[in-house]
Protein backbone atom coordinates (compact mmCIF):
# COMPACT_ATOMS: atom_id res chain seq x y z
CA UNK A 1 0.00 0.00 0.00
CA UNK A 2 2.75 2.30 0.75
CA UNK A 3 4.90 1.38 -1.85
CA UNK A 4 1.79 1.91 -4.55
CA UNK A 5 1.01 5.69 -2.83
CA UNK A 6 4.91 6.39 -2.76
CA UNK A 7 5.17 5.11 -6.64
CA UNK A 8 2.21 6.66 -7.95
CA UNK A 9 3.33 10.52 -5.94
CA UNK A 10 6.32 9.95 -7.40
CA UNK A 11 5.63 9.56 -10.65
CA UNK A 12 3.25 12.66 -10.23
CA UNK A 13 5.19 14.69 -8.83
CA UNK A 14 8.59 13.74 -11.70
CA UNK A 15 5.49 14.58 -13.98
CA UNK A 16 4.17 18.12 -12.55
CA UNK A 17 8.01 19.04 -12.88
CA UNK A 18 8.26 18.28 -16.12
CA UNK A 19 5.14 20.65 -16.68
CA UNK A 20 6.25 23.17 -14.73
CA UNK A 21 9.84 23.32 -16.88
CA UNK A 22 8.27 22.48 -20.36
CA UNK A 23 4.87 24.81 -19.71
CA UNK A 24 4.67 27.75 -22.13
CA UNK A 25 2.36 29.78 -19.49
CA UNK A 26 3.96 31.36 -16.53
CA UNK A 27 0.47 30.18 -14.44
CA UNK A 28 0.89 26.60 -15.89
CA UNK A 29 4.49 26.04 -14.70
CA UNK A 30 3.32 28.00 -11.27
CA UNK A 31 0.04 25.94 -10.71
CA UNK A 32 2.55 22.65 -11.53
CA UNK A 33 4.94 23.48 -8.95
CA UNK A 34 1.79 23.56 -6.21
CA UNK A 35 0.69 20.29 -7.24
CA UNK A 36 4.97 18.84 -7.06
CA UNK A 37 4.48 20.94 -3.47
CA UNK A 38 1.14 18.52 -2.71
CA UNK A 39 2.96 15.25 -4.20
CA UNK A 40 5.96 16.03 -1.91
CA UNK A 41 3.70 16.73 0.96
CA UNK A 42 1.99 13.56 0.78
CA UNK A 43 5.59 11.46 0.52
CA UNK A 44 6.95 13.58 3.76
CA UNK A 45 2.98 11.87 5.24
CA UNK A 46 4.45 8.84 4.21
CA UNK A 47 7.80 8.72 6.12
CA UNK A 48 5.39 9.94 8.99
CA UNK A 49 6.48 13.12 9.25
CA UNK A 50 3.44 14.98 9.84
CA UNK A 51 4.61 18.26 10.22
CA UNK A 52 6.88 18.62 7.94
CA UNK A 53 4.37 17.70 5.32
CA UNK A 54 1.94 20.17 6.65
CA UNK A 55 4.22 22.86 6.77
CA UNK A 56 5.64 21.90 3.34
CA UNK A 57 2.04 22.69 2.21
CA UNK A 58 1.71 25.78 4.70
CA UNK A 59 4.51 27.83 3.87
CA UNK A 60 5.24 26.31 0.12
CA UNK A 61 2.20 25.90 -1.23
CA UNK A 62 0.07 28.22 0.63
CA UNK A 63 2.34 31.36 0.98
CA UNK A 64 5.68 31.25 -1.15
CA UNK A 65 3.15 29.83 -4.51
CA UNK A 66 0.98 32.79 -4.06
CA UNK A 67 3.38 35.21 -3.61
CA UNK A 68 5.08 33.74 -6.75
CA UNK A 69 0.69 34.12 -8.38
CA UNK A 70 0.60 37.60 -7.18
CA UNK A 71 3.88 38.55 -9.07
CA UNK A 72 2.75 37.15 -11.97
CA UNK A 73 -0.46 38.49 -12.15
CA UNK A 74 1.13 41.89 -11.20
CA UNK A 75 3.27 41.64 -13.98
CA UNK A 76 0.29 39.58 -16.43
CA UNK A 77 2.80 37.38 -18.03
CA UNK A 78 0.56 35.59 -20.72
CA UNK A 79 3.31 33.94 -22.36
CA UNK A 80 7.13 32.89 -21.46
CA UNK A 81 8.91 35.76 -22.61
CA UNK A 82 12.38 35.02 -24.31
CA UNK A 83 10.96 32.70 -26.73
CA UNK A 84 14.11 31.80 -28.14
CA UNK A 85 15.02 29.87 -25.06
CA UNK A 86 13.38 26.99 -26.25
CA UNK A 87 15.13 26.51 -29.52
CA UNK A 88 18.94 26.23 -28.24
CA UNK A 89 18.52 24.15 -25.70
CA UNK A 90 21.61 22.41 -25.42
CA UNK A 91 23.15 24.08 -23.06
CA UNK A 92 20.29 23.50 -20.50
CA UNK A 93 20.61 19.70 -21.59
CA UNK A 94 24.37 19.85 -20.59
CA UNK A 95 23.89 21.72 -17.57
CA UNK A 96 21.13 19.47 -16.27
CA UNK A 97 23.33 16.30 -16.75
CA UNK A 98 26.04 18.08 -15.07
CA UNK A 99 23.64 18.46 -12.14
CA UNK A 100 22.06 15.04 -12.43
CA UNK A 101 25.34 13.72 -12.04
CA UNK A 102 26.53 15.61 -8.88
CA UNK A 103 23.15 14.63 -7.16
CA UNK A 104 23.51 10.94 -8.20
CA UNK A 105 27.03 10.89 -6.72
CA UNK A 106 26.14 12.88 -3.39
CA UNK A 107 23.48 10.05 -3.38
CA UNK A 108 25.81 7.57 -3.67
CA UNK A 109 27.92 8.48 -0.94
CA UNK A 110 25.84 9.46 1.71
CA UNK A 111 25.29 6.76 3.88
CA UNK A 112 21.46 6.36 4.83
CA UNK A 113 21.52 4.18 7.68
CA UNK A 114 20.31 5.03 11.14
CA UNK A 115 17.75 6.52 12.60
CA UNK A 116 17.55 10.37 10.38
CA UNK A 117 18.72 13.48 12.37
CA UNK A 118 19.06 11.23 15.71
CA UNK A 119 15.32 11.27 16.44
CA UNK A 120 14.01 8.51 18.68
CA UNK A 121 11.97 6.33 16.10
CA UNK A 122 8.56 5.96 17.75
CA UNK A 123 8.02 10.00 18.16
CA UNK A 124 9.75 10.74 15.03
CA UNK A 125 8.07 13.74 13.23
CA UNK A 126 5.44 15.11 15.77
CA UNK A 127 5.53 18.39 16.61
CA UNK A 128 6.59 18.05 19.90
CA UNK A 129 9.51 15.69 18.99
CA UNK A 130 10.41 18.18 16.40
CA UNK A 131 10.21 21.55 18.44
CA UNK A 132 12.35 19.39 21.16
CA UNK A 133 15.12 18.77 18.85
CA UNK A 134 14.73 22.18 16.89
CA UNK A 135 15.81 24.00 20.30
CA UNK A 136 18.29 22.17 21.74
CA UNK A 137 20.63 20.11 18.81
CA UNK A 138 19.66 22.77 16.14
CA UNK A 139 19.40 25.88 17.80
CA UNK A 140 22.33 27.49 16.24
CA UNK A 141 21.70 26.94 12.40
CA UNK A 142 18.39 27.76 13.80
CA UNK A 143 18.68 31.22 14.82
CA UNK A 144 21.43 31.38 11.98
CA UNK A 145 18.87 31.00 9.59
CA UNK A 146 16.47 33.41 10.87
CA UNK A 147 19.08 36.14 11.37
CA UNK A 148 19.48 35.42 7.06
CA UNK A 149 15.89 35.75 6.45
CA UNK A 150 16.32 38.88 8.25
CA UNK A 151 19.16 40.18 7.04
CA UNK A 152 17.47 39.24 3.34
CA UNK A 153 14.24 41.10 4.23
CA UNK A 154 15.91 44.55 5.73
CA UNK A 155 18.43 43.94 2.10
CA UNK A 156 15.08 44.20 0.10
CA UNK A 157 13.52 47.28 1.65
CA UNK A 158 16.74 48.79 1.68
CA UNK A 159 17.10 48.23 -1.85
CA UNK A 160 13.56 49.48 -2.74
CA UNK A 161 14.51 52.54 -0.64
CA UNK A 162 17.12 53.31 -3.05
CA UNK A 163 15.51 52.68 -6.23
CA UNK A 164 12.43 55.52 -4.72
CA UNK A 165 15.36 58.13 -3.76
CA UNK B 1 -29.39 -10.87 5.95
CA UNK B 2 -26.56 -12.87 8.43
CA UNK B 3 -23.79 -12.39 6.60
CA UNK B 4 -24.35 -8.84 6.20
CA UNK B 5 -24.45 -8.26 9.54
CA UNK B 6 -21.31 -10.41 10.00
CA UNK B 7 -19.90 -7.97 7.13
CA UNK B 8 -20.76 -5.14 9.04
CA UNK B 9 -19.78 -5.69 12.39
CA UNK B 10 -15.98 -6.53 11.23
CA UNK B 11 -14.01 -3.77 12.82
CA UNK B 12 -12.09 -2.35 10.00
CA UNK B 13 -15.89 -1.95 7.89
CA UNK B 14 -17.70 -0.83 10.96
CA UNK B 15 -14.80 1.87 10.94
CA UNK B 16 -14.75 2.55 7.68
CA UNK B 17 -18.88 2.87 7.96
CA UNK B 18 -18.61 5.12 10.83
CA UNK B 19 -16.06 7.35 9.02
CA UNK B 20 -18.48 7.30 6.20
CA UNK B 21 -21.70 8.82 8.65
CA UNK B 22 -19.66 11.41 9.86
CA UNK B 23 -18.45 12.75 6.71
CA UNK B 24 -22.13 12.47 5.21
CA UNK B 25 -23.19 14.32 8.09
CA UNK B 26 -21.16 16.86 7.36
CA UNK B 27 -21.55 17.20 3.96
CA UNK B 28 -25.14 17.34 4.42
CA UNK B 29 -24.77 19.91 7.53
CA UNK B 30 -22.59 22.78 5.16
CA UNK B 31 -23.71 22.07 1.58
CA UNK B 32 -27.06 20.60 2.47
CA UNK B 33 -28.15 22.88 5.34
CA UNK B 34 -26.18 26.08 6.27
CA UNK B 35 -25.08 26.89 2.38
CA UNK B 36 -29.26 27.43 1.48
CA UNK B 37 -29.92 28.70 4.81
CA UNK B 38 -26.94 31.59 5.16
CA UNK B 39 -28.30 33.07 1.92
CA UNK B 40 -31.69 32.70 3.06
CA UNK B 41 -30.29 34.44 6.26
CA UNK B 42 -28.10 37.03 4.19
CA UNK B 43 -31.23 38.20 2.30
CA UNK B 44 -34.09 38.25 5.11
CA UNK B 45 -31.05 39.91 7.65
CA UNK B 46 -30.27 42.54 5.49
CA UNK B 47 -34.08 43.44 4.89
CA UNK B 48 -35.02 43.40 8.79
CA UNK B 49 -31.61 45.60 9.24
CA UNK B 50 -32.77 48.05 6.59
CA UNK B 51 -36.60 47.85 7.62
CA UNK B 52 -37.23 46.11 4.39
CA UNK B 53 -39.65 42.99 3.51
CA UNK B 54 -36.80 40.89 1.63
CA UNK B 55 -37.53 38.17 -0.25
CA UNK B 56 -41.03 36.62 0.48
CA UNK B 57 -42.01 35.82 -3.56
CA UNK B 58 -41.25 32.71 -4.14
CA UNK B 59 -43.81 29.91 -3.41
CA UNK B 60 -45.60 26.80 -4.62
CA UNK B 61 -49.25 26.99 -4.23
CA UNK B 62 -49.10 30.30 -2.57
CA UNK B 63 -47.26 29.06 0.71
CA UNK B 64 -44.09 31.19 1.20
CA UNK B 65 -42.47 29.85 4.07
CA UNK B 66 -41.16 33.54 4.64
CA UNK B 67 -38.75 33.30 1.60
CA UNK B 68 -37.09 30.22 2.19
CA UNK B 69 -38.08 28.57 -0.80
CA UNK B 70 -35.99 31.27 -2.74
CA UNK B 71 -33.14 29.10 -2.07
CA UNK B 72 -34.48 26.47 -3.91
CA UNK B 73 -35.85 28.71 -6.82
CA UNK B 74 -32.54 30.22 -7.18
CA UNK B 75 -30.83 26.73 -7.37
CA UNK B 76 -33.11 26.17 -10.45
CA UNK B 77 -33.09 29.04 -12.46
CA UNK B 78 -28.91 28.88 -11.84
CA UNK B 79 -28.79 25.26 -13.24
CA UNK B 80 -30.48 26.23 -16.04
CA UNK B 81 -28.58 29.38 -16.46
CA UNK B 82 -26.32 29.88 -19.83
CA UNK B 83 -22.43 28.70 -18.66
CA UNK B 84 -20.09 31.73 -20.49
CA UNK B 85 -16.52 31.27 -20.82
CA UNK B 86 -15.16 34.99 -21.92
CA UNK B 87 -13.21 35.19 -25.32
CA UNK B 88 -9.69 34.91 -24.67
CA UNK B 89 -10.13 33.01 -21.00
CA UNK B 90 -7.87 29.97 -19.96
CA UNK B 91 -10.53 27.68 -20.50
CA UNK B 92 -9.02 25.16 -18.08
CA UNK B 93 -7.86 27.35 -15.04
CA UNK B 94 -11.31 28.85 -15.92
CA UNK B 95 -13.58 26.04 -15.02
CA UNK B 96 -11.09 24.47 -12.17
CA UNK B 97 -10.94 28.11 -10.29
CA UNK B 98 -14.52 27.52 -8.91
CA UNK B 99 -13.93 23.72 -7.84
CA UNK B 100 -10.40 25.15 -6.35
CA UNK B 101 -12.30 27.55 -4.33
CA UNK B 102 -14.99 25.22 -2.90
CA UNK B 103 -12.54 22.62 -1.60
CA UNK B 104 -10.90 23.85 0.83
CA UNK B 105 -13.60 25.09 3.01
CA UNK B 106 -14.86 21.40 3.18
CA UNK B 107 -11.61 19.87 3.47
CA UNK B 108 -11.26 21.62 6.36
CA UNK B 109 -14.03 20.28 8.35
CA UNK B 110 -12.16 16.95 8.62
CA UNK B 111 -10.40 18.14 11.95
CA UNK B 112 -12.82 19.98 13.49
CA UNK B 113 -14.94 18.31 16.23
CA UNK B 114 -18.61 18.66 16.60
CA UNK B 115 -18.86 16.99 19.42
CA UNK B 116 -16.90 14.47 22.13
CA UNK B 117 -15.76 10.80 22.67
CA UNK B 118 -18.67 8.32 23.09
CA UNK B 119 -18.72 4.41 24.08
CA UNK B 120 -21.57 3.34 21.87
CA UNK B 121 -22.75 -0.57 22.49
CA UNK B 122 -18.60 -1.17 23.41
CA UNK B 123 -17.57 0.62 20.25
CA UNK B 124 -15.77 4.22 20.98
CA UNK B 125 -17.29 6.66 18.41
CA UNK B 126 -15.26 10.06 18.06
CA UNK B 127 -16.96 12.67 16.56
CA UNK B 128 -14.61 14.06 14.63
CA UNK B 129 -13.18 12.88 11.00
CA UNK B 130 -9.74 12.57 11.59
CA UNK B 131 -7.94 13.31 15.22
CA UNK B 132 -4.76 14.69 13.80
CA UNK B 133 -1.96 15.71 16.03
CA UNK B 134 -0.75 18.83 13.74
CA UNK B 135 -4.99 20.05 13.24
CA UNK B 136 -4.67 23.47 14.08
CA UNK B 137 -1.73 23.75 11.04
CA UNK B 138 -3.93 21.68 9.02
CA UNK B 139 -6.65 23.77 9.14
CA UNK B 140 -4.45 26.94 8.11
CA UNK B 141 -2.49 24.76 5.47
CA UNK B 142 -6.02 23.76 3.67
CA UNK B 143 -7.18 26.90 4.65
CA UNK B 144 -4.47 28.66 2.60
CA UNK B 145 -5.40 27.29 -0.25
CA UNK B 146 -8.42 28.70 -0.69
CA UNK B 147 -6.41 31.75 -2.12
CA UNK B 148 -5.71 29.53 -5.17
CA UNK B 149 -9.40 29.45 -6.55
CA UNK B 150 -9.86 33.33 -6.30
CA UNK B 151 -6.47 34.16 -7.62
CA UNK B 152 -6.59 31.49 -10.39
CA UNK B 153 -10.04 32.60 -11.51
CA UNK B 154 -9.37 36.42 -11.31
CA UNK B 155 -6.30 35.09 -13.80
CA UNK B 156 -7.80 33.26 -16.11
CA UNK B 157 -11.14 35.24 -17.15
CA UNK B 158 -9.32 37.52 -19.25
CA UNK B 159 -10.84 40.54 -18.47
CA UNK B 160 -9.40 43.83 -15.86
CA UNK B 161 -11.93 43.89 -13.31
CA UNK B 162 -11.39 40.57 -12.38
CA UNK B 163 -7.43 40.41 -12.74
CA UNK B 164 -7.47 43.38 -9.99
CA UNK B 165 -10.36 41.39 -8.12
CA UNK B 166 -7.62 38.29 -7.90
CA UNK B 167 -4.51 40.52 -7.22
CA UNK B 168 -6.11 42.07 -4.30
CA UNK B 169 -7.78 38.64 -2.95
CA UNK B 170 -3.82 36.77 -3.19
CA UNK B 171 -2.65 39.89 -1.13
CA UNK B 172 -5.45 39.90 1.29
CA UNK B 173 -5.70 36.32 2.04
CA UNK B 174 -1.86 36.01 2.44
CA UNK B 175 -1.61 38.87 4.40
CA UNK B 176 -4.58 37.31 7.18
CA UNK B 177 -3.29 33.92 6.87
CA UNK B 178 0.05 35.36 8.28
CA UNK B 179 -1.71 37.25 11.16
CA UNK B 180 -4.92 34.76 12.26
CA UNK B 181 -1.82 32.36 12.52
CA UNK B 182 0.00 34.20 14.81
CA UNK B 183 -3.81 34.93 16.80
CA UNK B 184 -3.84 31.22 17.77
CA UNK B 185 -0.07 30.70 19.25
CA UNK B 186 -1.46 31.81 22.21
CA UNK B 187 -4.06 29.14 22.56
CA UNK B 188 -1.34 26.65 21.59
CA UNK B 189 1.02 27.80 24.14
CA UNK B 190 -2.35 27.29 26.87
CA UNK B 191 -3.40 24.32 26.03
CA UNK B 192 -0.31 22.69 24.60
CA UNK B 193 -1.41 20.63 22.33
CA UNK B 194 -1.93 21.27 18.30
CA UNK B 195 -4.93 18.56 17.83
CA UNK B 196 -8.62 20.82 18.17
CA UNK B 197 -9.91 17.20 19.70
CA UNK B 198 -6.75 17.91 22.61
CA UNK B 199 -7.65 21.25 22.68
CA UNK B 200 -11.67 21.21 22.94
CA UNK B 201 -11.34 18.55 25.68
CA UNK B 202 -8.96 20.41 27.85
CA UNK B 203 -12.13 23.21 27.65
CA UNK B 204 -14.26 20.78 29.56
CA UNK B 205 -14.56 23.13 32.62
CA UNK B 206 -16.13 26.63 31.73
CA UNK B 207 -13.16 28.33 33.11
CA UNK B 208 -10.78 26.68 31.06
CA UNK B 209 -12.17 27.95 27.92
CA UNK B 210 -10.41 29.97 25.11
CA UNK B 211 -12.83 33.05 25.31
CA UNK B 212 -11.92 33.45 29.23
CA UNK B 213 -8.52 33.68 28.82
CA UNK B 214 -7.59 34.90 25.59
CA UNK B 215 -10.72 36.66 24.99
CA UNK B 216 -8.27 39.64 22.51
CA UNK B 217 -7.18 36.56 20.83
CA UNK B 218 -10.98 36.07 20.30
CA UNK B 219 -11.49 39.03 18.46
CA UNK B 220 -8.17 39.46 16.88
CA UNK B 221 -9.41 36.20 15.26
CA UNK B 222 -12.78 36.90 14.37
CA UNK B 223 -11.76 40.19 12.59
CA UNK B 224 -9.39 38.01 10.51
CA UNK B 225 -11.52 35.42 9.65
CA UNK B 226 -13.84 37.73 8.47
CA UNK B 227 -11.22 39.45 6.27
CA UNK B 228 -9.94 35.96 4.93
CA UNK B 229 -13.24 35.04 4.06
CA UNK B 230 -13.54 38.46 2.09
CA UNK B 231 -16.60 39.21 3.78
CA UNK B 232 -17.54 43.03 4.17
CA UNK B 233 -16.08 45.40 5.50
CA UNK B 234 -13.39 43.25 3.98
CA UNK B 235 -14.66 42.47 0.59
CA UNK B 236 -12.41 44.60 -1.61
CA UNK B 237 -11.88 41.65 -3.72
CA UNK B 238 -15.31 42.12 -5.05
CA UNK B 239 -16.11 45.39 -4.52
CA UNK B 240 -18.85 45.92 -6.89
CA UNK B 241 -18.24 49.80 -6.68
CA UNK B 242 -15.52 49.51 -8.16
CA UNK B 243 -14.59 45.81 -9.90
CA UNK B 244 -18.53 44.96 -11.18
CA UNK B 245 -17.89 41.58 -8.73
CA UNK B 246 -14.11 41.60 -9.02
CA UNK B 247 -12.49 38.09 -8.96
CA UNK B 248 -16.05 36.39 -10.16
CA UNK B 249 -17.13 38.73 -12.63
CA UNK B 250 -17.04 36.81 -15.63
CA UNK B 251 -18.71 33.40 -13.82
CA UNK B 252 -21.99 32.71 -14.37
CA UNK B 253 -24.12 29.79 -13.66
CA UNK B 254 -23.51 26.47 -11.26
CA UNK B 255 -20.23 28.31 -11.53
CA UNK B 256 -20.97 31.33 -10.12
CA UNK B 257 -22.86 29.77 -6.88
CA UNK B 258 -20.00 27.60 -6.48
CA UNK B 259 -18.16 30.88 -5.69
CA UNK B 260 -20.58 32.20 -3.71
CA UNK B 261 -21.03 28.43 -1.53
CA UNK B 262 -17.61 28.62 -0.77
CA UNK B 263 -18.02 32.08 0.60
CA UNK B 264 -20.48 30.62 3.23
CA UNK B 265 -18.98 27.37 3.76
CA UNK B 266 -15.66 28.99 4.30
CA UNK B 267 -17.87 31.48 7.13
CA UNK B 268 -18.94 27.98 8.72
CA UNK B 269 -15.61 25.98 8.63
CA UNK B 270 -13.70 29.01 10.28
CA UNK B 271 -16.69 29.59 12.57
CA UNK B 272 -16.54 25.78 13.58
CA UNK B 273 -12.93 26.39 14.22
CA UNK B 274 -13.79 29.59 16.50
CA UNK B 275 -16.04 27.17 18.44
CA UNK B 276 -13.52 24.51 18.83
CA UNK B 277 -10.59 26.85 19.93
CA UNK B 278 -12.50 29.55 21.76
CA UNK B 279 -15.98 28.28 22.85
CA UNK B 280 -15.58 25.31 24.40
CA UNK B 281 -16.50 22.52 21.32
CA UNK B 282 -19.14 20.68 22.41
CA UNK B 283 -19.30 21.49 25.90
CA UNK B 284 -22.08 23.19 28.07
CA UNK B 285 -20.85 25.71 30.66
CA UNK B 286 -20.58 24.23 34.34
CA UNK B 287 -22.22 20.63 32.87
CA UNK B 288 -19.59 18.15 32.61
CA UNK B 289 -19.98 14.97 30.08
CA UNK B 290 -19.56 12.87 32.88
CA UNK B 291 -22.40 14.04 34.66
CA UNK B 292 -25.03 13.85 31.31
CA UNK B 293 -23.42 10.52 30.73
CA UNK B 294 -24.12 9.18 34.22
CA UNK B 295 -27.43 11.43 34.46
CA UNK B 296 -29.11 9.58 31.53
CA UNK B 297 -27.43 6.55 31.06
CA UNK B 298 -29.09 6.06 34.81
CA UNK B 299 -32.64 7.65 33.06
CA UNK B 300 -31.80 5.08 29.30
CA UNK B 301 -29.65 2.78 29.65
CA UNK B 302 -25.66 3.20 29.52
CA UNK B 303 -26.12 3.18 25.30
CA UNK B 304 -28.79 4.91 24.40
CA UNK B 305 -28.23 7.31 27.30
CA UNK B 306 -24.85 8.19 25.22
CA UNK B 307 -26.75 8.45 21.75
CA UNK B 308 -28.72 11.77 23.70
CA UNK B 309 -25.42 12.60 25.14
CA UNK B 310 -24.24 13.01 21.99
CA UNK B 311 -27.22 14.06 20.16
CA UNK B 312 -27.01 16.98 22.84
CA UNK B 313 -23.37 17.63 22.05
CA UNK B 314 -23.85 18.05 18.75
CA UNK B 315 -26.48 19.66 18.88
CA UNK B 316 -24.74 22.25 21.65
CA UNK B 317 -21.72 22.80 18.88
CA UNK B 318 -24.20 23.66 16.14
CA UNK B 319 -25.94 26.37 18.42
CA UNK B 320 -22.52 27.91 19.19
CA UNK B 321 -21.66 27.74 15.33
CA UNK B 322 -25.11 29.40 14.73
CA UNK B 323 -24.52 32.29 17.09
CA UNK B 324 -20.76 33.27 15.76
CA UNK B 325 -22.99 32.89 12.16
CA UNK B 326 -25.21 35.52 13.23
CA UNK B 327 -22.47 37.74 14.39
CA UNK B 328 -21.04 37.68 11.30
CA UNK B 329 -24.06 38.41 9.56
CA UNK B 330 -24.74 41.57 12.06
CA UNK B 331 -21.10 42.83 11.21
CA UNK B 332 -21.47 42.38 7.48
CA UNK B 333 -24.75 44.53 7.41
CA UNK B 334 -23.25 47.11 9.81
CA UNK B 335 -20.06 48.04 8.57
CA UNK B 336 -19.24 49.97 5.47
CA UNK B 337 -16.48 48.67 3.03
CA UNK B 338 -12.90 49.80 4.06
CA UNK B 339 -11.08 50.68 1.36
CA UNK B 340 -8.10 48.60 0.04
CA UNK B 341 -4.80 50.34 1.72
CA UNK B 342 -6.76 50.55 5.02
CA UNK B 343 -7.81 46.75 4.81
CA UNK B 344 -3.81 45.95 4.56
CA UNK B 345 -2.53 48.68 7.25
CA UNK B 346 -5.23 46.83 9.70
CA UNK B 347 -3.58 43.73 8.95
CA UNK B 348 -0.09 44.31 9.01
CA UNK B 349 0.73 47.18 11.23
CA UNK B 350 -2.61 46.63 13.52
CA UNK B 351 -3.58 43.15 14.31
CA UNK B 352 0.19 41.65 13.69
CA UNK B 353 1.77 43.63 16.16
CA UNK B 354 -1.47 43.49 19.13
CA UNK B 355 -1.33 39.59 18.48
CA UNK B 356 2.98 39.51 19.10
CA UNK B 357 1.94 41.77 22.30
CA UNK B 358 -0.86 38.62 23.33
CA UNK B 359 1.47 36.25 22.75
CA UNK B 360 4.03 37.78 24.91
CA UNK B 361 1.64 38.38 27.35
CA UNK B 362 0.54 34.87 27.50
CA UNK B 363 3.90 33.56 27.86
CA UNK B 364 4.42 35.91 31.01
CA UNK B 365 1.18 34.98 32.02
CA UNK B 366 1.86 31.39 31.46
CA UNK B 367 5.36 30.92 33.76
CA UNK B 368 4.43 33.59 35.64
CA UNK B 369 1.00 31.42 36.80
CA UNK B 370 -1.16 34.44 36.41
CA UNK B 371 -2.46 31.93 33.94
CA UNK B 372 -2.97 28.37 35.18
CA UNK B 373 -2.89 26.01 31.98
CA UNK B 374 -6.14 23.04 32.10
Amino acid sequence: MEMAIFLVMGALSVGFSLVMILARKPVTSAMSLVAVMFCLAVLFALQSAHLIAILQILVYAGAIMVLFLFVIMLLNLREKEGEESHTKGYGQIFGGAIAFTILIVAVGSTSMSGSPAGLSSDRFGTTAEVGKILFTKYILPFEITSVLLLAALVGAVALVKLRMR
Amino acid sequence: MDSIVSLITQPLVLELLITLVKIGFILGLTIGFFAPMLAWVERKQSAIMQDRVGANRAGVFGITVIGLLHSLADAIKLIFKEDFIPRGAERGLHTLAPVIAIIPSLVVFAVIPFGGQYTLWGHEVNLVIADLDVGLLYVFAIGSLATYGVVIAGWSSNNNWSLLGGLRASAQMFSYEVTMGLTVIGLVMFYQSLSLVDIVAKQENFWHWGIIWHFPAFVLFLGCAVAENKRVPFDAPEAEAELVAGYFTEYSGMKFVMFWTAEFLEMVSISGMCVALFLGGHHIPFVTQKFLLTAFGDLLGQDIGAVVVMLIGVGVFITKLVILLVLQMTIRWTMPRFRYDQIMKLGWKMILPLSLCWIFLVGVGILTGVMPRP
